[in-house]
């Protein structure tokens, strides 16, 4: 029964790759990141992907209200401010998504009874919003000098209408796409730490879409390398 | 407070000088960045069609929003009712929609049925002081840079052009009212022009003074509860006309640069304007990720994991019309067991089956588990 099942699930992924090509169109917008670029929070930096821009600022480790702490653990709060209007509830899951992925990588047991706080204005959208989030989030957390166990990235990947994988969308490119992944990788052994997805696409295009996002978190890791270098070149 | 009585301020700027203006253009109209030294503030203005008030049927509708973000200092929270931000809300609204400086009625496209709303969005990044100059300085740059979509008007129906088709048309502004702000010290003997924050913690009062490029004063606000002599007014008020003026050219100044510069066709924005000679940024072209071996990892990924059978057995149906529900499983009370396996030997059969498939799933949950 066991290698019934196995061969059936093997002739399927066949006719799916046949049907569906696996061709990709990857290739990631211009970066580009400045930190401290901001004076009062501890940590800031912003993270340019394209026309994308995302402003992160973190302050921390700080006091915590009674009501809210944790008594062998920091208190991480995210908060994510739209260009325009209120943060409404897309916002929050935003926030949410990214508070996971700061969590499971932020050494937050070295800093008991504390609270950190991270705030992300979004100063332009051009699609890949969450991922552009999700760096410059952890370059906010890394100029901060937080303890950390791992870097993360995101990284987003569209399948559009054809089936081909997009890495990095623009707004226009999002629109219209079958599907949209967000994945946040981490750096020490490329495993997902945070996946929020929008569409529908098949467990072959996922793994297609995980294994094309571990490929450009490479990149987007050696340019952090780069950029915190360069950043510290004159005092080390 | 002790520098002041020697006429020196803590970055060494004079009694009536201004900090180091910059602004910087976002990507698409109506996106303004201003620094004001350290403080950092972005104004962002959009547009929709809206149904007008009704005491004005022929005016559209201007919207204020003074964001302080929890980004701008650890005071500030996301909840918005904190003093300040009532005081610079309802200080900018005074400043440019009592002052009239946007024509209102251009703005109506169907008198009494559409006018556009326009919402100018303020957002604190940085707060080094003088908050309200800078939101100011902000938010009527911002709107001289907004362009809206054009419409035409066909009786009854209108018909809003997108960007591609028709160029967007810029708001009419009269004037461009600035607040300039004064703070004293010491009951008013010692004052100084754009105080920075600490400056502000230890002032006495504020005063400010929203003037335009032609002497106009727009607005006066005193706060702090202290007493002012006339003369001491109308030197502020001087102050700030010179003051108004060098940042009204500023201002015109960055403006045409911008247009200059999209007119050139050039790209624009915040990711144009990263200093590229600070150690602190670093900008990375256009790659491409290596995409080779991807199908064939995704090959092998699939291969491994096993799709996980259904978890959800179906309900046994032992007779028509009959549902049983929780009926198939394998109970994992171990004293039943012995009691199952009594029973007819179909049953027994269909037991066998589930226990197998229910190894099988928890094989594939786990096997799942590792590639993730």
């Amino acid at each position: 029964m066991t290698s019934f099942t196995c061969d059936e699930s093997v002739s399927l992924c066949e006719g799916n790759m046949m049907e569906v090509c696996g061709s990709t169109d990857s290739c990631l917008r211009e970066f580009g990141c400045e930190q401290s670029l901001l004076s009062r929070p501890d940590g800031s930096a912003s993270f340019v992907q394209g026309d994308t821009s995302v402003l992160a600022g973190v302050y921390g480790p700080a006091e915590v209200k009674v009501s809210k702490e944790i008594y062998d653990r920091a208190t991480l709060e995210v908060l994510v401010q739209p260009k325009v209007g209120l943060p409404t509830v897309k916002e929050r899951s935003q926030e949410q998504c990214v508070r996971e992925t700061c969590e499971a990588s932020l050494l937050l047991t070295l800093h008991p009874r504390s609270s950190l706080t991270l705030v992300l204005q979004v100063l332009h959208d051009d699609g890949s919003l969450l991922s552009c989030s999700l760096n410059a989030a952890c370059m906010a957390l890394m100029d901060a000098g937080l303890p950390m166990s791992c870097l993360f990235c995101g990284v987003t990947c569209a399948i559009d209408a054809d089936g081909r994988i997009i890495t990095d969308p623009t707004a226009a490119q999002e629109k219209e796409s079958r599907a949209l992944l967000t994945f946040a990788v981490d750096s020490t052994e490329r495993k997902v730490l945070m996946s929020s997805t929008r569409g529908s696409f098949s467990v072959h295009e996922l793994q297609q879409c995980i294994a094309v996002s571990q490929k450009a978190s490479e990149k987007i890791f050696q340019f952090y390398r780069d950029s915190v270098r360069r950043r510290y070149s004159k005092t080390l | 407070l002790s520098l002041c009585l020697l006429f020196r301020r803590l970055d060494g700027r004079q009694t009536y000088d201004y900090r180091k203006i910059k602004i910087t253009f976002g990507t698409d109209y109506g996106c303004c960045y201003v620094d004001l030294g350290k403080t950092r503030v972005m104004a962002q203005v959009s547009c929709e069609l809206v149904a007008p008030k009704e005491n004005r049927p022929n005016e559209g509708i201007m919207f204020f929003n003074i964001e302080l973000s929890p980004l701008a200092s650890p005071i500030f929270e996301q909840g918005r009712q904190s003093e300040l931000s009532v005081k610079l809300n309802r200080q900018l609204e005074r400043c440019l929609r009592n002052s009239k400086c946007i024509d209102t009625e251009s703005l109506c496209v169907v008198s009494g049925e559409k006018v556009w709303q326009i919402r100018v969005d303020v957002h604190m990044l940085n707060h080094d002081g003088n908050l309200m100059d800078a939101a100011s300085i902000a938010a009527i740059t911002a709107l001289c840079h907004f362009r809206r979509p054009d419409i035409a008007v066909q009786g009854e129906e209108v018909t809003v052009y997108s960007p591609e088709e028709r160029d967007p048309i810029a708001l009419s502004i009269y004037h461009m009212p600035i607040s300039v702000s004064f703070s004293f010290f010491q009951q008013g003997t010692y004052l100084l022009v754009d105080p920075c924050e600490r400056e502000e913690r230890v002032m006495d009062g504020l005063l400010m003074i929203a003037m335009n490029k032609h002497r106009e004063i727009c607005s006066v606000q005193s706060s702090g509860g202290i007493m002012l002599l006339k003369e001491q007014v109308l030197r502020c008020s001087k102050i700030a006309s010179v003051k108004v003026s060098e940042i009204t050219e500023l201002i015109s100044k960055a403006l045409e640069n911008d247009k200059k510069a999209r007119k050139a066709g050039g790209r624009c924005g915040f990711a144009e304007s990263l200093p590229q000679e600070r150690i602190t940024a670093l900008k990375m072209d256009e790659m491409p990720v290596e995409v080779t071996d991807v199908t064939e990892q995704a090959y092998d990924i699939i291969q491994k994991t096993k799709e996980p059978p259904q978890t959800v057995p179906s309900p046994l149906v032992p007779a028509p019309g009959v549902g049983q529900v929780d009926q198939g499983q394998q109970n994992t009370w171990g004293l039943e067991e012995e009691e199952e396996e009594r029973e007819d030997g179909v049953e027994e059969e269909a037991v066998m089956e589930v226990e197998q498939q229910k190894e099988e799933e928890s094989k594939g949950a786990q096997r799942y588990f590792n590639i993730i």
